[in-house]
């Protein structure tokens, strides 16, 4: 990719984003009263996140293994309402962990 | 409110964020090289579009050249929350803030920015919401600037976890919600079964990363929202 393609799609990233935080930030000045689009609004992050998440989170490791461990320690962690930095450091730890144990002892 | 104690509190508040976003933005630095792009592409990523998961399913379309249409779609698709904390944070503005300025506060307005804004008591001065923005913004775009460049010096074992270190964020956004409304649960489970589908069904895997994100999160978010309509308690 040029230099120049890159800036084509930096763009088009940058420019939606912030089209979607400022139009309503200047148009909107009642609130939403229909309640699909409310609804919709509210389930849809944390489907997003979900599916951005799972499967993908399985094969961004060099063994599923720790990848599972990894995600395992994230949910327990959120479970305990920590953090969003310590959920994900000790996702990293436990994958780290796991990645030594696997290279160095089998 | 003075106007520099304002900024000064501002800042002062943002400093928490600030620290979260290094290590995220860290983790994304190194996801960016990894998927070949330079040091200041990924630096001018998140200099201009300051938006974890947007930026998070970008990379790989920018890096793979998808279509363009995709990758509009995908991020408001993704990003679509903002359009809620913006319309939320509309109405903690006081009179001073006209056009201009509202342009100018909506570039940042991200998730852990608009959940401090929103706890404040009554309309805070626009100095406050100028300081509180600003050292987010840095710690973004240092934390991306570090992670593209040492990404290359530090070991592989330390990359492949780091490289996790942004579905772990996503994960401590998604889980307590699911836990305590199980309506969310069974709309998060749903979204994951059709995500999984799109992965692992032969003729389903030719699509496009950013349509499966898009495709999975609409039909599980509007099922949801047709079987399920929120109640009053949720709307905040």
């Amino acid at each position: 990719m040029s230099f120049n393609t890159f800036l084509i799609y930096l763009a088009v990233t940058a420019g939606t984003t912030y089209l979607v935080r400022v139009v309503p930030m200047l148009l909107v000045k009642k609130e939403i009263e229909n309640k699909f689009i409310l609804s919709f609004l509210y389930y849809m992050p944390y489907a997003v996140l979900s599916v951005m998440t799972i499967p993908a989170i399985f094969t961004a490791t060099n063994y599923i293994a720790s990848a599972v461990v990894g995600f395992g320690v994230a949910v327990f962690l959120a479970l305990k309402n920590k953090s969003l930095t310590t959920v994900a450091i000790a996702a990293c730890l436990g994958v780290l962990a796991t990645e030594l144990v696997i290279t160095y002892l089998f | 409110m003075i106007k520099s104690a304002a900024f000064k509190q501002g800042i002062k508040d943002g400093i928490p964020i600030c620290l979260g976003y290094l290590s995220v933005s860290f983790a994304f630095g190194i996801f960016c090289i990894e998927q070949g792009l330079t040091v200041l592409e990924a630096l001018l990523i998140s200099m201009t579009c300051v938006t974890s998961a947007g930026q998070l399913a970008a990379v790989p379309i920018m890096a793979s050249c998808g279509s363009l249409i995709e990758l509009a779609l995908t991020q408001i698709i993704i990003n679509l929350r903002y359009s809620l904390m913006s319309i939320s944070l509309s109405q903690k503005l006081d009179e001073t803030f006209n056009a201009r300025r509202r342009c100018a506060i909506s570039f940042m307005v991200t998730d852990e920015i608009f959940g401090v804004a929103s706890s404040q008591d009554g309309k805070p001065p626009k100095e406050y919401f100028y300081g509180l923005m600003l050292t987010p913004w840095f710690g973004w775009a240092t934390g991306t600037l570090v992670g593209a460049a040492a990404g290359n010096i530090l070991p592989e074992i330390v990359i492949t976890a780091l490289a996790v270190a942004i579905y772990g964020m996503f994960v401590a956004i998604v889980v307590p919600p699911a836990r305590d409304n199980r309506n969310v649960l069974y709309c998060v489970l749903t979204a994951i079964a059709l995500s999984c589908i799109f992965a692992f069904v032969p003729f389903l895997k030719v699509v496009q990363s950013g349509f499966v994100i898009i495709i999975c999160s609409v039909v599980a978010s509007a099922l949801f929202a047709y079987l399920k309509p929120i109640g009053e308690g949720e709307r905040s």
